[in-house]
C-alpha cells in the first residue's frame, strides 16, 4: 500500500470523530470542514516523513483546531501558534489532553454530525447525499456517480442541503437520554436509506452504486461502537451485512438479476455472513425485538441455509408475522406471502395478497409475486396479465428483464405441458 | 520457543481500505506466512471479526455479560499468528517481516507463549 492509500484510509476513519469535535469547537460546519481539510493537508506533508501518529484522530483535531484558530489570529494580527511540527509526534501528555477534550464528548459529537444530516426538512436523497459528503467524506464526484446525476447538479444539491442545515439550529447542548434515543433512531433510518440506495435493483447492473452499501455498513459499525448495547443498531448492522454478502451472486455474467433461490451460495461473502450472524446472535440476547432485528433474523435464516431447499420457511413465516405486528405494512405482508407459498402453497399465498391489491396497485413487486403465484397454480392467462402489469411498473430495465424471464418460463411451461 | 504475534491497529482505518488494498495487504502477508510454513514454524493464524461483534463476560460467581470488547482502546486486537522462533531476536525479525508486508500504522506485539495446546479443530477459513 503506498503512502497515499493508507493515509487516505486513516483520514476516512478519523473523519467522523475529528470533524464532529471540530464542529463542536467552532459551531459552524464550514469552519469545521475547512479546519479538517487543513489538518489533512498538513498530515500529507508530515506523516510520510515522520510516520503515522499513534493517535491520528487526536493529531487531526489538534492540528485542525490550531490551523483554524491560527487563521482567526492572523486575521486579528495576533501571535501565531506553534506549527504542526511541534505536534507531529504527539506525546502521551498531548494525547491525554486530546482525550480529555474529546473522550467525554466524542459519542455525542459523532451522533450530532450524523443527526444534522437527518434534518426532517430535507428529502431523503438530500439527507443521504449530505451524510456521504460530510460524514463519509466522499467526493461530490463519487456521490454524483452513485446517484447517476451530473457532478454540478449534485454539487448544487449538497450546497442547498448544507444551507438548509446551517440555517436550522444545530443542537449543540449535550442531549438527554430521550433525545439521544430519538437521534439514534433517525440516524439508523438514514443509514438504512443509504444502504438501500446502493442495494436497489440498479446495483445489480451498476456497480457504481455498490460503494453506498459498504459506506452504510461502515457507518453502522461506527454507530455500534458508540452504542455497543443497542440491539436495534446490532440488528441494522447485521441486516446490511447479511444482505450485502449476497451481492456477488445477485447478478449473472450478463448483469441479469438472479433470484435468491437460484443464487450460487458459494459466491456469498463468508466474512460478512460470519459478522452478521455474530451481531444478530448478540442482539437477540437482549430480548428487545425491533424491525431491524427481525429483518436481520430473516436474512440470517437465508444465510444459514446451505442450499435454497434447506431454508427454514416456517421460521421465516413466524418472523414476518412478528414484523407485521411491529411495523404493519402491505409490503411486509407481501413478503410473508412468499414464505407462505413455500410452506402451504400458492393458493393460500394468493389469498393473503388479494386484499393488498388496492394499496399496492402501483407496486412492481406485487404484480411480480402475484404472477408467480398464479403461474404456480396453472392460471396461465392471469399470470401473464400480472407479469405484464409488473413490466409496465418496472423502475429499471433490470426489473423488467427479470419479469420477462418469468414470462419466458411461463411460455416454456405452457409449451411443455 | 513459541511466540504469539498479535496484530493491533485502528479497526476503522482497516475498514476503510478498498477491496484492492485489502487484497494487496493479504497477498503480501501470505507470502511471509508461506516462508514460515515452509520452515515448519507457523502455528495457528486467526483474523478476528471487528470488535463491534465482541461480547465480554466478566469473571465472577455469577458472570456478567457485556456487549463490546473487553476494553475500549484506540487500537484493537485484529488477529494473531503463533510462530516457532529460536529466540526473541528471531521473533522480532518475523514481526518485522509482517510489519513490512502490512500497511503503515498499528503494531505487532510479540508475546512468548507459556502454554500451548494445538487443539483438534481442523476447519480452514471463516466459521459460521
Amino acid at each position: 500500500m503506498n503512502d497515499i492509500a493508507w493515509i487516505d484510509a486513516a483520514f476516512t476513519a478519523a473523519r467522523p470523530q475529528a470533524l464532529g469535535a471540530l464542529l463542536r469547537y467552532f459551531r459552524d460546519l464550514d469552519t469545521a470542514e475547512e479546519a479538517f481539510q487543513d489538518a489533512c493537508l498538513r498530515a500529507l506533508d508530515s506523516w510520510p516523513r515522520n510516520g503515522p501518529p499513534r493517535d491520528p484522530v487526536a493529531w487531526l483535531i489538534l492540528v485542525g483546531r490550531n490551523a483554524a484558530l491560527d487563521g482567526v489570529r492572523r486575521r486579528n494580527r495576533l501571535e501565531s501558534l506553534p506549527d504542526e511540527e511541534a505536534l507531529s509526534d504527539l506525546g502521551d501528555a498531548e494525547s491525554d489532553m486530546a482525550e480529555r477534550l474529546d473522550g467525554s464528548h466524542y459519542r455525542d459529537d459523532i451522533l450530532r454530525l450524523l443527526f444534522i444530516c437527518c434534518h426532517p426538512d430535507l428529502p431523503s436523497t438530500q439527507q443521504i447525499a449530505l451524510a456521504l459528503r460530510i460524514v463519509s467524506g466522499l467526493s461530490v464526484k463519487q456521490i454524483a456517480r452513485a446517484f447517476l446525476v451530473g457532478e454540478s447538479a449534485m454539487e448544487q444539491r449538497i450546497t442547498r442541503a448544507k444551507a438548509r442545515v446551517s440555517a436550522a439550529a444545530v443542537p449543540f447542548e449535550t442531549p438527554g437520554a430521550v433525545e439521544r434515543a430519538e437521534r439514534l433512531s433517525a440516524v439508523a433510518a438514514m443509514i438504512y436509506l443509504i444502504f438501500n440506495e446502493g442495494y436497489s435493483a440498479n446495483a445489480v447492473v451498476d456497480r457504481g452504486r455498490a460503494p453506498l452499501c459498504d459506506e452504510a455498513i461502515r457507518l453502522a459499525r461506527l454507530l455500534l461502537r458508540l452504542f455497543p448495547a443497542e440491539p436495534e443498531i446490532m440488528g441494522l448492522a447485521a441486516l446490511m451485512l447479511l444482505q450485502h454478502a449476497r451481492t456477488p451472486a445477485r447478478a449473472d455474467a450478463e448483469g441479469n438479476a438472479v433470484l435468491l433461490e437460484d443464487q450460487d451460495r458459494s459466491l456469498w461473502n463468508r466474512p460478512m455472513i460470519v459478522e452478521g450472524l455474530a451481531l444478530i446472535d448478540k442482539a437477540m440476547r437482549h430480548r428487545r425485538p425491533g424491525p431491524y432485528q427481525v429483518q436481520a433474523a430473516i436474512a440470517a435464516l437465508h444465510a444459514r441455509a446451505q442450499q435454497a431447499a434447506d431454508t427454514d420457511w416456517a421460521q421465516i413465516d413466524r418472523l414476518y408475522a412478528t414484523l407485521e405486528r411491529l411495523q404493519p405494512s402491505p409490503v411486509v405482508t407481501l413478503n410473508r406471502a412468499v414464505a407462505v407459498s413455500k410452506l402451504r402453497g400458492a393458493a393460500e399465498a394468493l389469498a393473503m395478497i388479494e386484499p393488498l391489491a388496492p394499496r399496492l396497485s402501483g407496486y412492481f413487486f406485487f404484480f411480480g409475486a402475484r404472477g408467480a403465484f398464479l403461474h404456480q397454480l396453472g392460471r396461465t392467462e392471469e399470470a401473464r396479465e400480472a407479469f405484464n402489469r409488473a413490466i409496465a411498473l418496472a423502475n429499471t430495465p433490470a426489473e423488467a428483464a427479470h419479469i420477462r424471464m418469468h414470462l419466458d418460463r411461463l411460455v416454456a411451461d405452457v409449451q411443455s405441458g | 520457543m513459541l511466540y504469539a504475534i498479535l496484530c493491533y491497529d485502528h479497526e476503522d482505518a482497516i475498514g476503510a481500505w478498498t477491496k484492492e488494498e485489502e487484497a494487496a495487504v493479504m497477498g503480501r502477508l501470505s507470502v511471509v506466512q508461506e516462508v514460515l510454513s515452509r520452515q515448519g514454524r507457523l502455528g495457528p493464524v486467526a483474523r478476528l471479526v471487528p470488535t463491534t461483534a465482541a461480547t465480554t463476560v466478566r469473571k465472577a460467581q455469577d458472570p456478567v455479560v457485556l456487549d463490546g470488547p473487553f476494553a475500549e482502546t484506540k487500537e484493537q486486537l485484529l488477529g494473531f499468528f503463533v510462530v516457532e522462533c529460536a529466540d526473541l531476536e528471531e521473533a522480532i525479525e518475523t514481526a518485522k517481516d509482517l510489519a513490512r508486508a502490512n500497511a503503515p500504522g498499528g503494531s505487532y506485539e510479540v508475546r512468548p507463549i507459556a502454554l500451548f495446546k494445538p487443539g483438534q479443530i481442523q476447519t480452514e477459513g471463516a466459521a459460521g
